[in-house]
């Protein structure tokens, strides 16, 4: 089954680029450590699902590129057609001339309607090219207007138009100290119309993209395409193929359909969170040499203490003792050391997958107490190693791992909405105070949700 | 791409232009091997409009090396200028050419895709900049609702020689208030200081040190004017180098693009406070090939020190409202971000918006440098100058000085002058409440409550 992209915005274009990359390069790595049938049966579903076919050989991402001005559009399809392995179709793009000047407002109630039936002919084309659809997979910033406020229009479209396919927002987080001084407004505005429409929502903070670069990667002086890669790796190692039940060789046919099922178990939970261990630059790596227990050790107290990366990992906090009275309703402002999960999912790629040990991962005091854990924990296993790791382990997370950062984005934006600034530049395109008060009853509600696990 | 127009009145705002145009072709020259008038720049700058009320300066222009740009259509000229007078330049020279500023503005509009601002130079002090550049933003406003208003103004520096100045500019400062979107107020002052420290480096003959001669914020090497003919060129070049930085980011590509309406959306809180503090660096690049980190840091330092300034403000020791960082070149995001967490701890920001940055990266550095940057700051440190040039205002109304050259000009009352000392009254306490709130700690407002 095909996934369909949306690429939206500078952030969305430029990321979904180095998605596609990912995909690709890994897809005809060399490195696969797996027989010749192994390796093509793995390139036939990743192409199934992110490319089509076009006559003399180069593959086609399954894409569609929007974006309110020309420039990075551009960029992206000379990029990728540059590279002469794979492209964007020729038509999939729509562009206009003036962007959305990082007003929400303007993305979501002008550009949005104003441009509608063209970009869901453009995404119509694309889903027609599937044999069969799995969903949709948008990648989008919230800080800015064009993959916020598009975004957010765009995919209450999809609700309604393509009402059983699956969506999936790929988000960006903005970095604390702004990007976009109104990023906070055009966040929780985002956020909550998302969460109404959307299936799932796979967050990835640049504040902790950049430690990764700097810490991990080794990185002087770490550019957008670094932290795009890094995130494209990430995203690579969740969404490349993988066996379909314990021991068979035959791929999962349904990724979006088989992620929702196992990790969004209730529609008041819908925020999602990807660890992938190890990362490192490809210098280090020549000399590195992992065992599965390691990984998944380091994994597991990731998991716990909220860590996002295998460094600086705070190795004193543990699972609360089970047989205790679970804890009560707690003050918003106490310090949340333990990350209780609704769901994970871990994903294993490369040698000797077969031997790796999970049951750290099975442990009840993990999970809240609705799920069984057989059912709040799943794994998903292929031999085939991704991108140059031997080995290589992600799990992508429901837990409240994003508790502390939605908090400070709907403080902050609280804070300047009690002073009404800004709020001139969106009432002038009809988002009025009641939007945003609407915005934040129900992020407030998810945050109180997320917090009292 | 988007298109601005440049519309340029009275001699300052005409200088000013000159060398802004010869500027941004040296620029695009750089960039383009195809050679000076490519189509970016006539893309984006389509058409520009020059007025003035007397002839001087204009033909200056139509008989020097930028006469092929220019061309007669794109004119509107007198004879007889508007004598430092706000009221000849806005109500008499508004009404007479109020048509064919329509017209020509039209026409430049239609030669547009999708026009996105008008960029407005003039200066406050005079007659035509000041009065007839403010009425024509009336008319923009009218006509062209959905563009955005930039404003380029020259204040008058307290050591001015026209007397009435002070009168000029606070009318104008009325029209500035509710007719423009954006201002960037200048000072001739600080534009004369800078260039006192650019020579004092270039003069001072260290040893191992000579200055890039293209890289000078001052210079037109390498333009289509040789040299400097008139003494405000190095000034003017200042300002030229203001407009080119801030829509380089329109212009070229970059990993964080920002376009100009961000600009608007993102540092204009409330719409009366919309007067932006600029500053410029590097002034000038050292002949050294290789730059460490350090000269980068020392970059985003100086953006924030009263000498850069385009104004004489002192936004460090004042309250901000939001800053933005156009960064040009080779920079990435670490660097931006380093710097950020640097420099943040040592400004005061207002309490509702703590972290009120709004940062743009584009690769193409100006003409002569490596990097550049561009900060703009809304910040509480103009209300000085808006108390002084008030000071000055009310010493020459107590006495009634001059007034009767404006009030008899038809349409002009007393009324006019109050009401446009109230307007900037206003804003001046508008600024004096934010200030206040400096010393607060922040208050945290309750949140809302959710049920359970």
């Amino acid at each position: 089954m095909s996934i369909v992209t949306v690429q939206l915005g500078q952030c969305g274009n430029q990321i979904g680029f180095e998605v596609f990359d990912t995909l690709f390069s890994d897809s005809h790595s060399s490195q696969g450590l797996c027989s010749k049938r192994e390796n093509e049966a793995y390139q036939a579903s990743c192409k199934e699902r992110f490319f089509s076919e076009e006559e003399n050989g180069v593959p086609i991402a399954r894409a569609v590129l929007v974006d309110m001005e020309p420039k990075v559009i551009n960029q992206t399809l000379s990029k990728a057609a540059q590279s002469g392995r794979w492209k964007y179709g020729q038509h999939a793009y729509f562009c206009q001339k003036q962007g959305s000047g990082n007003n929400w407002a303007y993305g979501y109630s002008v550009h949005g309607p104003r441009h509608e039936e063209s970009i869901m002919n453009l995404i119509q084309k694309e889903v027609e090219k599937c044999d069969s659809l799995s969903g949709f997979f948008i990648i989008m910033s919230m800080a800015g207007g064009t993959g916020s406020g598009i975004g957010a229009f765009v995919t209450q479209n999809l609700q309604d138009h393509y009402a059983h396919s699956l969506k999936m927002n790929q988000i960006i987080w903005p970095y604390g100290t702004g990007e976009v001084i109104v990023q906070n407004y055009n966040s929780i505005l985002t956020l909550s119309h998302l969460y109404r429409s959307s299936d799932a929502l796979l967050v990835h903070e640049n504040d902790a993209v950049h430690k990764i670069c700097a810490k991990l990667m080794n990185i002087k002086q770490i550019s957008f395409s670094d932290i795009n890669q890094v995130l494209a790796h990430q995203l690579g190692s969740v969404f490349q193929p993988v066996y379909s039940a314990e021991g068979s060789f035959h791929y999962r046919r349904n990724p979006l359909g088989d992620l929702m099922e196992n990790l969004v178990p209730h529609p008041e939970f819908k925020m999602l969170g990807v660890r992938n261990i190890p990362q490192m630059s490809e210098n280090s790596l020549a000399y590195s040499t992992f065992t599965w227990a390691g990984l998944l050790k380091h994994l597991r107290q990731m998991l716990i203490s909220n860590a996002k990366m295998e460094e600086g990992i705070d190795w004193q906090v543990r699972p609360p003792i089970s047989g205790l009275p679970p804890l009560g309703k707690m003050p918003l402002n106490k310090e949340l050391h333990f990350n209780t999960s609704i769901a994970n999912l871990a994903i294993l790629r490369g040698k000797d997958v077969q031997s790796a040990d999970l049951e750290g991962f099975k442990d009840p005091a993990l999970y809240t107490s609705w799920l069984e854990p057989v059912d709040a924990f799943n794994v998903w296993k292929t031999q085939r190693a991704f991108s140059k790791y031997e080995k290589s382990a992600s799990l992508v997370s429901n837990s409240q791992f994003l508790v502390k950062p939605l908090d400070m984005i709907v403080g902050k934006a609280w804070n300047m909405f009690a002073s009404k600034a800004y709020l001139h530049q969106y009432t002038k395109f009809g988002i009025e105070e009641e939007d945003f008060l609407d915005s934040f009853t129900l992020l407030e509600q998810v945050v109180a949700s997320y917090y009292n696990l | 791409m988007t298109q601005s127009v440049v519309v340029q009145i009275g001699q300052c705002g005409n200088q000013i232009g000159c060398c802004f145009w010869d500027l941004a072709l040296r620029e695009h020259a750089a960039v383009n091997q195809k050679g000076i008038y490519d189509e970016a720049i006539s893309s984006f700058f389509r058409n520009a409009v020059l007025i003035d009320m007397e002839e001087g300066v204009v033909n200056e222009i139509l008989q020097g090396p930028l006469r092929d740009v220019f061309d007669s259509k794109q004119l509107i000229t007198d004879i007889s200028g508007s004598g430092n007078n706000w009221a000849m330049g806005h109500k008499v020279f508004g009404s007479l050419y109020q048509e064919q500023i329509l017209e020509k503005l039209r026409k430049s509009a239609e030669h547009c895709d999708c026009l996105q601002c008008f960029f407005i130079i003039h200066s406050m002090g005079g007659g035509t900049g000041s009065g007839l550049g403010t009425f024509l933003l009336k008319v923009l406003e009218d006509e062209f609702p959905e563009v955005y208003r930039f404003v380029t103004s020259i204040y008058p520096s307290s050591e001015d020689d026209v007397i009435t100045s002070p009168y000029n500019s606070i009318l104008a400062m009325k029209e500035l208030n509710e007719h423009a979107d954006c201002v960037l107020p200048i000072d001739n002052q600080s534009l004369f200081d800078i260039i006192s420290k650019i020579d004092l480096v270039v003069n001072s003959g260290k040893l191992d040190t000579t200055v890039k001669p293209k890289s000078l914020v001052t210079s037109s090497a390498g333009a289509l004017k040789k040299q400097h003919k008139k003494p405000f060129d190095a000034m003017n070049n200042i300002v030229a180098n203001l407009l080119l930085n801030l829509t380089s980011s329109a212009r070229f590509e970059g990993s964080l693009n920002m376009d100009l309406n961000e600009i608007s959306m993102n540092l204009v809180p409330f719409p009366q406070l919309h007067y932006l503090v600029s500053s410029l660096t590097p002034l000038y690049t050292l002949a050294d090939v290789n730059i460490p980190p350090r000269r980068l840091d020392q970059m985003f330092s100086d953006a924030f020190s009263k000498d850069h300034q385009l104004m004489r403000a002192d936004p460090k020791h004042s309250l901000y409202l939001a800053c933005a960082l156009m960064v040009r070149g080779n920079v990435q995001i670490s660097d931006l971000r380093r710097n950020i967490e640097r420099l943040k701890p040592s400004l005061r920001f207002v309490s509702w918006n703590q972290e009120g940055w709004k940062t743009s990266l584009c690769s193409v550095p100006p003409v002569g440098h490596s990097h550049s940057l561009l900060a703009l700051a809304n910040n509480t440190c103009v209300k000085p100058t808006f108390v002084e040039l008030r000071e000055r205002f009310m010493r020459l109304y107590k006495k009634k000085a001059h007034l009767h050259h404006y009030l008899q000009v038809e349409g002009m009352e007393e009324s006019c002058f109050t009401e446009a000392v109230s307007s900037l009254s206003a804003l001046i306490q508008e600024y004096n409440q934010l200030d206040a709130t400096k010393s607060m700690p922040v208050a945290d407002i309750p949140r809302l409550s959710i049920a359970m």
